[in-house]
């Protein structure tokens, strides 16, 4: 029988150390949903995910109450809607209905954030594609809980570049038309090389077309937790730090995996993946960075990083497989700068820069995110960060991306504030050399050497 | 009785009398079998844990919780009442 000891490690995890399972995200299959007539197509949109996702907050609230663990999202993901509206949609505009459409269906059953309004263009973009990338501006500046993603690269596919220099363009004119302040509708589009089909985190989730009709994903999160077990290793070595970590991550995703298994029951629709990644927040004491500095190193981005955050990662992984019957999305650690104390502090020291981020997302889950950069960078410089991104994920098989605020108005040392669980991020420098030629060349970089393996 | 049915009741605050006869009385009223009790007495600091049965429970777990939320406000602790499984799923492999 469970002893007082556990029960009160595991209370104690949850009110003193910010554990908590960051969100429960129900997938939705909307390609029944296609129609050759606009009208038609957001109706089904809309009855589809009111019905299907109508107990999703009642059941997220009851799970909180059994077992007492903070759920604190609660979100949707649909099909890319650049395949769902590609018969229907004429003009931009005919997507910013489809996006309006999923607006309210997301209101109306109370979820903070609906992503899916996506394309996928690792090869090439169809004009349904090219549209829906071109209506973002306007879509996210209508809508609030509408969240973007494009993939334009893949291991086995090579690099989109026409598409890279198209989102250099567009994520700049979303931060021009950004409805929310300090151009924070960016923070509702993520471009990825890689992109799993099953990431239950914002803003790049999106329902892959490989899934089922509806499926239940989970995000857990936890840095607290890891940082609080890692202060009882300090001074020992990699050995028993890495232990360390695997047994905490085990237990973070037995809480995840135990929320999925019971959501899933309680709405009848299919588990289908534990997502186990250390996400953070701004809260105090729910940092990545923060784990980073308690491995040893002065602040996040100094010498060292890289190796602590490849290890980190890897024995998160390794804890959290074997805790949950199915493991996908993104997994790993997380290091966005604005969502993140630790990191924010890290910028503010002058401790970390674009480059030295850019690297560590060759060890870690996901890519560069929520950096905010000079509103004057140029389209072409944007495009040419996400090229680079797309080539790390690219070569190494891994999950990669961006989302960059170029914030309008601000320079480098001013700082933009996204509110809530965004945080506020101190503008970083970008270097400020043109890479016009490159990005102006178009058409696509091949997939490299390794990806042949037929 | 089923895993399921086992709730794990835990008790946090300032020791005073009656604590363990107040949250027993509640779960008899409900017919809540209670299986196992520990506690220990820190500094004045009353820790109590609580192993019990909802298999024959004649209230819904949900009003449970927040009979036992509300008992707690009045006898100034913290009562903290969740299904066993999340302890089970964490500290059993």
């Amino acid at each position: 029988m469970i002893n007082r000891y556990e029960v009160f490690e595991t209370n104690s995890m949850i009110s003193d150390m910010n554990l908590d399972v960051r969100t429960i995200t129900l997938g939705i299959s909307l390609l029944d949903c296609a129609d050759a007539d606009l009208e038609k197509c957001c109706s089904k949109i809309y009855d589809k995910i009111t019905t299907l996702a109508k107990d999703l907050s009642k059941t997220a609230e009851a799970i909180e109450k059994e077992y007492r663990i903070p759920i604190v999202n609660r979100r949707i993901s649909v099909t890319p809607i650049a395949l769902v509206g590609a018969s229907c949609c004429k003009s931009e505009d005919d997507f910013v209905k489809i996006a309006k459409t999923l607006d309210a269906a997301a209101k109306k059953v109370n979820v903070n954030l609906l992503g899916g309004y996506s394309a996928l263009v690792a090869k090439g973009m169809t004009k349904a594609d090219e549209m829906l990338i071109r209506s973002m501006p306007k879509a996210f500046a209508s809508t609030d809980t509408v969240c973007g993603s494009v993939n334009l690269a893949t291991t086995k596919i090579g690099i989109n570049m026409d598409a890279v220099r198209l989102m250099g363009e567009i994520n700049k004119q979303i931060a021009e038309n950004s409805a929310l302040p300090d151009s924070g509708d960016c923070m509702k589009l993520v471009v990825f090389c890689n992109a799993p089909d099953d990431n239950p985190f914002m803003a790049g989730a999106f329902h892959g077309v490989t899934e089922a009709d509806a499926i239940i994903n989970v995000g857990v999160s936890g840095p607290g937790v890891v940082k609080r077990a890692l202060e009882e290793a300090r001074g020992e070595d990699f050995e028993v730090l890495c232990e360390t970590i695997k047994k905490t991550a085990f237990k973070v995703t037995r809480v995840g995996q135990l929320v999925a298994k019971e959501a899933s029951r309680m709405m009848g629709i299919p588990f289908g993946i534990v997502d186990l990644s250390l996400a953070p927040t701004p809260a105090v004491g729910d940092s990545v960075a923060d784990i980073l500095q308690e491995i040893g190193v002065e602040y996040a981005g100094a010498p060292g990083t890289t190796a602590a955050l490849a290890m980190l990662n890897d024995q998160v992984k390794k804890g959290g497989v074997m805790a949950s019957s199915y493991v996908g999305g993104l997994s790993g650690a997380f290091i966005p700068v604005s969502e993140d104390a630790g990191m924010i502090e890290s910028v503010e020291k002058g401790a970390i820069t674009l480059e030295k981020l850019e690297a560590m997302t060759c060890v870690c889950s996901v890519g560069l995110d929520m950096i905010a950069i000079p509103g004057d960078t140029k389209a072409t410089t944007i495009s040419g960060i996400i090229a680079d991104e797309m080539a790390l994920g690219m070569v190494n098989g891994k999950t990669t991306a961006c989302r960059l605020i170029p914030a309008v108005g601000k320079k480098v040392g001013d700082t933009v504030e996204f509110g809530g669980l965004f945080g506020y991020a101190p503008v970083m420098p970008v270097n400020p050399y043109s890479c016009d030629n490159f990005v102006n060349r178009g058409g696509r970089i091949p997939a490299p050497i390794h990806s042949f393996k037929n | 009785m089923e895993t399921q049915d086992r709730i794990i009741i835990t008790v946090i605050g300032k020791d005073s009398v009656g604590i363990i006869g107040k949250v027993c009385t509640a779960l008899a009223d409900c017919h809540i079998n209670i299986l196992d009790i520990s506690q220990t007495i820190v500094h004045g600091f009353f820790n109590m844990m609580m192993v019990a049965d909802m298999e024959g429970a004649t209230v819904p777990f949900s009003d449970l919780s927040d009979n036992l939320d509300k008992l707690g406000e009045s006898i100034g602790v913290q009562i903290t009442c969740q299904r066993e499984e999340i302890f089970d799923m964490m500290h059993r492999i």
